[in-house]
């Protein structure tokens, strides 16, 4: 048996059960690195040592009341862990070795997860196909010449190829769910605010969200139960108590009402996503939902209010690299000034400086009321148009992504076709929904996923909708060969 | 909304950045068709629509004040690129 294809709950029952190893699943999946890492390239570091003694420690406790408990989890570089290199993917914090732990490592740590590694990512979680890693670009595992999708490219390519149990990722326009759909994973959004962002280094703070990648519903759950909750370190994280997520993991969707709206399945969208899409409303109806068609009227417009308000707060939050206090300095310099320009030029990647630069100008005097605040009120019409469909309908059903992976290289050339990836998840970071992202049907052998969005808070139905869903079909149980 | 080389070194300097004449020209050139886009949401009459900063409803969160142990003084250094007894060190910027 190749333990490293274990879901989580599999792993669980058998090494509650004494059948297997800490030790023995660590080191199935540090064998599936070595295996096919030169090919898939998931991971920016892999922490052997420390996730094997990690692993003995656990055995040894013998302690396995935690669901989570020593199994193998990949976090994105992104999020903090302490003494453990995190870069973001950046030559800027190359050499970065938080002094802290995120909320969710912390969190992962007290459950007695073991920490196989860090993933690779579009820098700053700045990107759609992990292509803008400084340090090399990610593989599908389904198809090697096309991208794992990004940002969080590294953790969806890492689950898929089983180079883990599950891993972690970061959401702020689409970043879990669209990679997680390139790979044929599942992967959650939470609600803005139902995870603790302490730890995650900020790329737009009102958006970004933790979430997991797994390898089917019922982990999900596991992990969302393990991470979820109110955090004193961060502000927005919502003081609201927090369900048990694997009750959740019943087969009914008896009488609930499912919107689908238009927009998501208009010009652009590839058939055979439209056709996955509607088979899934197909596979609902005969459980016993309705589903209806819908009209969320300012789709359009949020891609591009996102792309003011997103680059906006990261003008801001990336202010802080500037070579003073963590993070690689420039050599040679004049002055202050100097020392900040040259270190911040070299220090980030093209597609960084160009958000940089777009937002810094959105929020330059002269600006502000023309792109900041009008896409802020545009915003406002996003999130409006959700709490119209809400009123009606328990969740809405749609594509993650227009198309299956692209290939390599195909857009990056072209930022605006870039960003046209992200058009049917970003609406959902701005109005800051739950979103999940499962398997629903394949296109010349490139996964397909579905994304099921929910009321703020209400994972419970979003998840037992994909529950429901993953139960009576079987794409969930397709494999990459690599 | 066409951006010219001007508005790119102005926006630059403001952003802290070097970029190249090759850099200016092709931000000049992306910025101006992101920005084209952008303009579609004046299609928009938001004239009496309020502004979402943050989805949540959430104003001025505060705690107690006390006194908490922080990271230590060599954990905070460790990432500084330069130090010098116990503090990051940063180019003279007062003239003697």
């Amino acid at each position: 048996m190749d333990l490293n294809r274990l879901t989580i709950h599999e792993a669980h029952e058998l090494l509650s059960k004494r059948e297997i190893s800490s030790v023995e699943l660590t080191k199935a999946v540090l064998h599936r690195i070595e295996e096919v890492e030169e090919k898939v390239r998931a991971y920016l570091t892999v922490d052997e040592d420390r996730a094997i003694e990690m692993s003995k420690k656990v055995d040894e406790e013998g302690d396995f009341s935690s669901p989570l408990s020593g199994i193998p989890v990949a976090i994105k570089d992104n999020i903090c862990t302490r003494d453990l290199k995190t870069t973001c993917a950046s030559r800027i914090l190359a050499n970065f070795v938080p002094p802290y732990d995120a909320t969710v490592s912390e969190r992962l740590k007290a459950k007695k997860a073991v920490i196989i590694g860090k993933t690779n990512m579009d820098e700053f979680a700045m990107g759609s196909s992990t292509e803008n890693s400084a340090f090399f670009a990610t593989r599908n595992p389904w198809d090697v010449d096309r991208v794992p999708g990004g940002s969080s490219g590294g953790s969806a390519a890492a689950v898929a190829a089983d180079e883990c149990i599950y891993a972690l990722g970061s959401d702020t326009g689409g970043s879990i769910r669209q990679p997680a759909s390139y790979c044929g994973v599942v992967g959650l959004k939470p609600t803005y605010g139902r995870v603790s962002r302490y730890g995650l280094v900020a790329y737009a703070s009102s958006l970004d969200q933790i979430g997991p990648l797994t390898k089917d519903v019922t982990d999900c759950a596991l992990v969302l139960n393990a991470i979820a909750g109110w955090d004193e370190r961060d502000s927005t994280s919502a003081n609201l108590p927090v369900p048990d997520f694997t009750k959740s993991l019943v087969e009914d969707v008896k009488g609930m009402k499912m919107g689908l709206p238009k927009e998501y399945l208009g010009e652009g969208v590839e058939p055979e996503v439209k056709e996955a899409i509607l088979s899934a409303a197909r596979v609902f109806e005969k459980l016993g939902a309705s589903v209806e068609e819908i009209s969320l009227p300012h789709t359009e417009y949020a891609l591009w209010a996102y792309y003011i308000i997103a680059p906006a707060e990261a003008s801001s939050n990336l202010a802080r690299y500037d070579g003073i206090r963590y993070g690689v300095r420039a050599k040679d310099y004049e002055d202050l000034l100097d020392l900040y320009k040259k270190t911040r030029s070299e220090g980030f990647g093209r597609e960084v400086k160009r958000r940089i630069m777009l937002g810094t100008y959105a929020l330059s005097s002269g600006y502000y009321d023309a792109y900041y605040l009008k896409a802020m009120k545009v915003r406002t019409l996003v999130k409006a148009d959700f709490d119209r469909a809400f009123e009606k309908y328990d969740l809405i059903i749609a594509p993650t992504a227009p198309t299956p992976a692209f290939k390599l290289g195909e857009k990056t050339g072209d930022p605006l076709k870039m960003y046209m990836s992200d058009v049917c998840t970003i609406p959902v970071n701005m109005a800051g929904l739950p979103a999940i992202s499962i398997p629903c049907g394949f296109s010349g052998g490139l996964p397909i996923g579905l994304q099921i969005i929910g009321k703020p808070f209400d994972e419970a139905t979003v998840l037992r909708a994909a529950y429901t869903f993953e139960r009576a079909t079987d794409f969930n149980s397709r494999k990459p060969a690599l | 909304m066409k951006i010219n080389i001007e508005t790119v070194e102005h926006v630059a300097n403001l952003a802290r950045l070097y970029l190249s004449e090759e850099e200016k020209a092709e931000m000049a050139n992306t910025l101006s068709s992101i920005l084209d886009y952008m303009d579609k949401l004046n299609e928009l009459d938001t004239t009496d629509v309020p502004p979402t900063a943050h989805i949540i409803p959430l104003k001025n969160v505060f705690r107690e004040d006390v006194v908490k142990e922080s990271l230590p003084r060599e954990e905070v250094l460790k990432n500084a690129p330069e130090k010098e007894r116990g503090f990051f060190k940063v180019p003279r910027i007062i003239e003697d």
